[in-house]
């Protein structure tokens, strides 16, 4: 694109009058050349569905957690965390660049566990971001600044739809591994393998750590086992993303088992948590960004580094998200309730998938659904065709991303029987 | 090996390290006149009252819940947010050319600001688009800039080190001397760290050139209403910017005025020619938080926006306002007064006539580690001082601290 051209100036804005409130002569704009961006996909899903007059419709686009009346659940233990905290008066000075610590501390241990050897050496630094998507961007901005042997990130094919410009926007180059096998719905673990043993050493390979957005597929943990051994016979640096600790398999260690594993095989990973969903927190933005390193010093150098990339974005982050999920992990009795909140989560959605399943085969359907109750979390990658997708709109007011990518948390025990019989009529 | 082997150690902030070095002095007289968050005149902070009730309302509201916002942030917010620096009744508003990017702080808006500028003015992708800031500003406007990209930041002259006032005629020769096209990021009231702000008139030359010479408007408004008191006279410069037509930006900051700090809430107010540029713009402006953050948080937001838009809280927000700007004006008088009594050597007039939280005392990095050292009264190596800082119980102190320093240091 070219540069202006001197001919856009404010030539004629001397003859514009205040006190007449209009512009007797339009003067062309700073702004003519840029574009419009395009809509982001999943938002026109949302927007659709609100236009669509049906009373049947269902919007399975979106990434939060409903209840079985379709609404937005507000865990109890947060309500709790809310009430003590409002209750202790605190004031609303600035936090430190890399956060609350407590919540820093707590939540890093969710991750890898109390007993890990790393937290007990002192040998990582965990800061406060603005959930996972700030967590990636400060990890990304850190590999590209810091990591300059190696300018490539290789993601899953497929991946969550931001991971690319994040990692972009950061200065990295994108490349894929094959991961989905839409063949079986279910993984390609040999094309994983396959493609990893080709990655550069020291290339930045991220993994989803349970719950794969968006296909829901997760390797088993003899798969992960000889992933982490080929990523460190490769000397690859990897990046774990985890947004869905406690919220996939409805257990919070077993959730984090990967990342724990591949620790304990001697990996220097870097983590990026989210508590949007697992404590249902999205619009407070609660996130960590994790960098395992070599021993505590190198930990104190990074930390600072962090800090010079952060300060430059936002100076410092929010409070209230952190205090609340600090709240619960560090009061035995909120964590104990919030467990049982993330695990009833998680069994909603996975009685939903076994329910879909069911009806499918209730309609008839031939197909194999198995893959809807093998995949796990909150997405579930249908297998659906971009046509039959848009017939399962267009005439039963279903709203999910083309992909075929459907979110159980927006079907219900109301709604599922429904979804099933349209899913029926378009796939027969 | 590790990758991070070669990873160096990175230099502190100054200005929290300030703070830290304060909090290990063991002095009883010890004087925090460092980092701007307002104080009480017990050296407290200070929840405002208008803040505390809203905050009871937004737990005691079981319909509330923690959904995702818009990516641009809470409709509500953005708008009220808008209106506050322009006015209501604000021409461009009316016209439907103004929009707002609920942001992080006053940071998060020079940042999503500045990430908008590299990609799409003055080019696609131009990073030679210089950028000047004032000297001296707000330490971090450099980092906010170069991060995004941006290759050429320089100074505009702006402190005039030896009257101790605004250094206008050099500023106005730096604004016909700089390339067409550049960006000038300018501090819309209480300029951080001189406290010296334009008079209307000097505004007035300084929007001619700027519109002559067709620089671009980025305005870093962090104090609406702690300088004077007045919302509407602390809005005064961008007001008449908008007013001249320009299309700018302004990164506006809720963190001071608010009390919010730790909440993080800020807005990118932009100004179009039209709607049609403007939507075009705000689009691109989701694509970069989407990157960023995503979204932006919650809680804070929803509290500006509530108390905003009711008559009864946003009056008693104005009132609590006031409190702040009155107790610093007062710190100010007092000051000057007790230097004058004290017979310090030099004016010191400029304390009085300076404005904001922050007085650019004139004190050298000599005398300013005396200060810290020897008196205990800690401050910024540029001579920044934080009026908050200063107390009815320390006033004496840090007046009698100066003086001795300026007597025996040179």
């Amino acid at each position: 694109m070219a540069l202006l051209k001197s001919s856009k100036i404010f030539s004629s804005v001397g003859a514009f009058s205040p006190s007449l409130g209009v512009f007797p002569i339009r003067a062309s704009s700073w702004w003519s050349e840029v574009q419009m961006g395009p809509p982001d996909p999943i938002l026109g899903v949302t927007e659709a569905f609100k236009r669509d007059t049906n009373a049947k419709k269902m919007n399975l686009g979106v990434g939060a957690y409903r209840d079985d009346q379709g609404k937005p659940y507000v865990l109890s233990c947060v309500r709790k965390a809310e009430a003590q905290i409002a209750a202790k008066k605190l004031d609303k000075e600035y936090l430190a660049i890399g956060g609350l610590g407590e919540f820093n501390k707590a939540c890093v241990e969710l991750a890898l566990g109390a007993d890990s050897e790393v937290l007990k050496s002192g040998r990582s630094v965990t800061v406060q971001t603005i959930s996972g998507t700030g967590s990636l961007r400060i990890g990304a901005n850190y590999l590209s600044r810091f990591h300059t042997v190696a300018r490539d990130v290789y993601l899953p094919k497929p991946s969550w739809g931001n991971h690319t410009p994040i990692f972009r926007d950061a200065g990295l180059q994108l490349k894929a591994y094959t991961y989905y096998d839409p063949s079986t719905c279910g993984f390609n673990f040999k094309g994983a393998l396959d493609d990893i043993s080709k990655i550069p050493e020291k290339s930045i390979v991220l993994v989803h750590a349970c719950a794969h957005n968006p296909t829901g597929v997760d390797p088993r943990q003899e798969q992960w086992k000889e992933m982490a051994a080929l990523m460190k016979k490769k000397n690859l640096l990897v990046f774990f993303d985890m947004a869905y600790q406690g919220f996939a398999s409805g257990d919070i260690n077993r959730d984090a088992w990967a990342v724990r594993h591949f620790i304990e095989q001697g990996h220097n990973i870097v983590l990026s948590q989210s508590f949007a969903k697992n404590m249902g927190l999205y619009g407070e933005r609660v996130g960590g960004f994790t960098v395992v390193c070599n021993d505590a010093e190198e930990a104190k150098r990074v930390e600072s580094q962090l800090k010079i990339l952060i300060r430059p974005i936002y100076s410092n982050p929010p409070m209230n998200g952190a205090r609340i999920a600090a709240t619960i992990l560090n009061t035995p009795e909120l964590r104990n309730e919030w467990l049982e909140e993330v695990h009833g989560m998680a069994n909603r959605i996975i009685k939903m998938r076994e329910q879909l399943a069911a009806n499918l085969k209730k309609e008839g359907s031939t197909h194999n659904w198995q893959h809807v109750i093998d995949q796990i979390g909150m997405f579930c990658f249908t297998g659906l065709k971009p046509e039959q997708v848009e017939r399962l709109t267009k005439e039963f007011s279903v709203y999910m991303t083309k992909d075929g990518r459907i979110s159980m948390a927006g079907v219900t025990s109301g709604n599922v029987g429904y979804l099933a019989h349209g899913i029926h009529e378009v796939t027969k | 090996m590790s990758v991070f082997s070669e990873v160096p150690q990175a230099a502190p902030v100054a200005v929290f390290k300030l703070t830290a070095d304060f909090r290990e002095d063991k002095d009883p007289n010890k004087v925090n006149l460092g980092v701007g968050a307002y104080r009480t005149d017990d050296s407290q902070p200070w929840v405002l009252p208008v803040v505390k009730k809203v905050e009871r309302m937004i737990v005691e509201d079981q319909s509330l819940n923690h959904e995702y916002l818009p990516i641009l942030g809470l409709p509500e917010f953005r708008s009220s947010a808008s209106k506050i620096a322009l006015g209501e009744e604000s021409p461009a508003i009316l016209e439907n050319r103004v929009g707002g990017v609920q942001s992080l702080g006053g940071t998060g808006a020079l940042k999503i600001g500045a990430e908008f500028l590299r990609r799409w003015y003055n080019g696609h992708n131009n990073t030679a688009t210089p950028v000047y800031v004032s000297a001296p500003t707000w330490e971090n406007h450099n980092a906010v800039f170069s991060d995004a990209g941006f290759k050429d930041i320089r100074p505009y002259k702006y402190w005039d080190a030896e009257k101790r006032g605004l250094a206008l005629d050099a500023f106005l020769t730096d604004l016909e001397t700089a390339p067409e096209h550049s960006i000038f990021v300018l501090h819309a009231c209480a300029h951080n760290p001189t406290g010296t702000d334009p008079k209307p008139d000097e505004w007035k030359k300084i929007a001619e050139v700027m519109k002559r010479k067709n620089l671009f408007v980025f305005f870093d408004s962090a104090y609406q209403g702690f300088a004077s008191g007045s919302l509407e006279k602390d809005a005064w410069a961008i007001r008449y910017f908008v007013s001249q037509g320009f299309e700018l930006l302004c990164a506006q900051s809720f963190s001071k005025n608010f009390g919010l700090y730790n909440e993080r809430v800020g807005n990118l107010t932009v100004v179009a020619k039209d709607s049609e540029n403007l939507s075009r713009v705000l689009s691109q402006m989701e694509k970069i938080v989407r990157t960023t953050w995503s979204n932006p948080p919650s809680q804070g937001a929803r509290l500006v926006a509530i108390t905003l838009n009711s008559p009864e809280l946003f009056a008693e927000w104005q009132a609590n306002v006031k409190t702040m700007a009155d107790r610093v004006l007062l710190m100010r008088a007092e000051l000057q007064a007790k230097l004058q009594a004290l017979g310090t050597p030099g004016t010191w007039d400029h304390i009085t006539h300076q404005i904001g939280m922050f007085s650019f005392t004139g004190l050298n990095p000599k005398q300013v580690e005396y200060m810290i050292k020897q008196k205990h009264v800690y401050l910024m190596a540029s001579g920044r001082i934080n009026m908050c800082g200063l107390t009815t119980k320390n006033i004496d102190y840090v007046a009698q601290s100066i003086h001795e320093t300026v007597t025996k240091v040179q």
